[in-house]
């Protein structure tokens, strides 16, 4: 069982804000579900050679992943469309509250 | 016009032979769509004014030179609200992005709609794809045609009701453990996820990124195949997409049935597993067998880990991928803050559901520091494993047969009070995610309930050409 803290400090790093009630909640089913996910001790997977890299080369064998790192220009039409969409602006800026 | 009989061969023989013109078929269809889905809900947006200005442009495209109408064209197509179609609204299912306009379309729409495929609207999901009912979506649950009290499944309910009512001729569902095949399953329809990397996820709302895919849904095999050809290949805004074009089988089922070596996997039918599914899964292999198929019990031996290990990779890559939703750059912005910190609570806090919120903080402790090498990459080592057992049965066996779903359509609120049961409806799909492999849901029976069963059909990579083929013998 996870602990009320434990559920209050994951819900800032997600940066969620949780009413009331809801931690107690979410500490029963988070719970429930940590508990389930607990069978993977079972697995020894000790000897299962894994890196991130080694994983993408795995799944995406024949796949270049890689561009070149060049510039590719885009329309100033896609940016307008972009900024049309943030809720506070100020001339061609997205504008945002205090951080302190 | 009877719109259960149409199939997009047919309708294109029949606007090429101008038996009816594109205009009355979707018309026709923005009918049904009115008297109907007031009942099933499959819609989230209707884009009627636009279906009908692109239909008479189709008209117009026959009018004058009906050697170049592709057959695609004049289709009409239902979109699931989590694929971006420019100019509306993609809304994810999500309060979050209730008013979120599209600024730009997803590859696979575009494909479609170059062809002159006519969108009729958008449908509904589990939020984010988070799901497996519909019943998550922020807006209201959506019902099956088989039954409103029960469940469409999920995440792409929508579209595979849609489809399952006669409201689009076929629609785009995503899946990331399971969302394209169970809800084809439940609504008795066609439903292919196909390889990791054959569709472009470009204009996806991201939710898992190493195991989402776009794919068709529809009523025939068929017309799956006429869709995934048209929106699958490499996509330079998808760097993940592959050039597969080469990969594609030359199997032939008239001929290879009696050659064919179908594995199914013991793990599948243990405890869990719906007694009348097991049987009209089990009728459906002995009937391929009588046929000629040759079947062999194969092992997929780490299948009792498949959900712990889909659980937290799909909740860690997740928490990453919805990180974006901040209230800063667009959707809902909770402006009545303090500072920036409480922009994000607030905004995150009341934009998002709750299962949304579970598989985010799920995400986020798996990632998170001290727990990372016992939850995150243990599931990454636990994936290898999987995909790993499948790699072992292919070299035994040239497809995978088994279960979409250990159930049948379940009712409405029947699993949204246990979330871990909701998980559990994914054992049989969201292996083959991990793995990334290509798998098709073909209805094959109807239970004592008379709800609609579906076979799954795994493939090796960018095998789907074979397994819609060998799913044929199933219409």
């Amino acid at each position: 069982m996870i602990s009320e803290k434990e559920v209050k400090h994951i819900a800032l790093l997600a940066r969620v804000e949780l009413k009331g009630e809801e931690v107690i909640k979410f500490q029963k089913e988070l719970s429930a579900i940590l508990d389930f996910f607990e069978t993977l001790k079972e697995v020894d997977t000790s000897k299962v050679d894994y890196d991130f890299h080694l994983l993408k080369d795995y799944f995406l064998k024949s796949v270049e992943l890689m561009r070149e790192d060049i510039f590719e220009p885009k329309s100033q039409e896609i940016a307008k469309k972009l900024m049309e969409l943030a809720p506070q602006k100020e001339g061609n800026y997205i504008k945002i509250k205090a951080v302190f | 016009m009877d719109l259960n009989n149409l199939t997009i061969n047919k309708v294109h023989n029949a606007l090429l032979k101008k038996e009816f013109s594109t205009l009355e078929l979707v018309n026709n269809y923005l009918e049904k769509i009115k008297k109907d889905d007031s009942k099933i809900s499959a819609f989230l947006t209707f884009e009627e004014k636009t279906a009908i200005k692109e239909a008479k442009k189709v008209d117009d495209l026959i009018a004058k030179n009906s050697e170049k109408v592709p057959i695609l064209a004049g289709i009409p197509l239902a979109i699931k609200d989590n694929i971006m179609v420019e100019g509306i609204k993609t809304t994810c299912g999500s309060y979050i992005l209730k008013d979120y306009k599209s600024c730009y379309e997803a590859t696979c729409v575009k494909k479609l709609r170059k062809l002159g495929s006519i969108i009729l609207g958008k449908t509904n999901l589990d939020e984010f794809a988070m799901g497996a009912s519909t019943e998550y979506s922020a807006f209201f649950p959506t019902k099956n045609p088989h039954d409103l009290k029960r469940v469409p499944g999920g995440s792409s309910g929508g579209s595979a009701a849609a489809v399952s009512a006669n409201l689009c001729l076929a629609s785009l569902g995503s899946d990331t453990g399971g969302s394209i095949r169970q809800p084809a399953s439940f609504c008795g329809v066609v439903g292919l996820k196909p390889t990791y990397g054959a569709v472009s996820r470009y204009g996806l709302v991201a939710f898992a990124s190493s195991l989402d895919q776009i794919g068709p849904i529809t009523k025939t095999i068929e017309d799956a195949e006429i869709i995934f050809e048209a929106i699958s290949g490499k996509d330079p805004l998808d760097s993940t997409s592959v050039d597969f074009k080469s990969q594609n089988s030359n199997f032939d089922l008239n001929f290879d049935l009696k050659d064919l070596h179908i594995g199914v996997p013991k793990e599948y039918f243990v405890k869990g597993i719906d007694k009348d599914v097991e049987e009209i899964i089990r009728k459906a292999i002995k009937k391929i067998e009588a046929a000629g198929a040759k079947i062999e019990e194969i092992s997929l031996y780490h299948t009792k880990y498949v959900i712990p290990t889909y659980y937290l990779i799909a909740t860690s890559e997740a928490s990453a991928n919805l990180a974006r939703y901040d209230g800063i750059k667009y959707g809902l912005s909770e402006q009545k803050s303090d500072n920036l910190m409480d922009v994000y609570l607030k905004t995150r806090g009341r934009g998002f559901g709750r299962e949304v919120k579970r598989r985010i903080m799920l995400g986020t402790y798996a990632l998170s520091s001290g727990y990372y090498d016992a939850y995150y990459l243990k599931a990454q080592k636990m994936r290898i494993l999987i995909k790993n057992d499948f790699e072992k049965a292919f070299k035994k066996v040239d497809v995978i047969f088994s279960p979409v779903s250990p159930t049948a359509a379940f009712k409405i609120g029947e699993k949204t009070k246990d979330p871990l049961s909701m998980y559990l409806a994914d054992i049989f799909t969201a292996s083959v995610n991990l793995a990334g492999l290509p798998a098709l849901s073909v209805p094959v029976g109807y239970n004592d309930n008379n709800l609609p069963v579906g076979l799954q059909i795994i493939g090796k990579p960018f095998e789907e050409k074979k397994i819609l083929k060998i799913g044929r013998f199933y219409e």
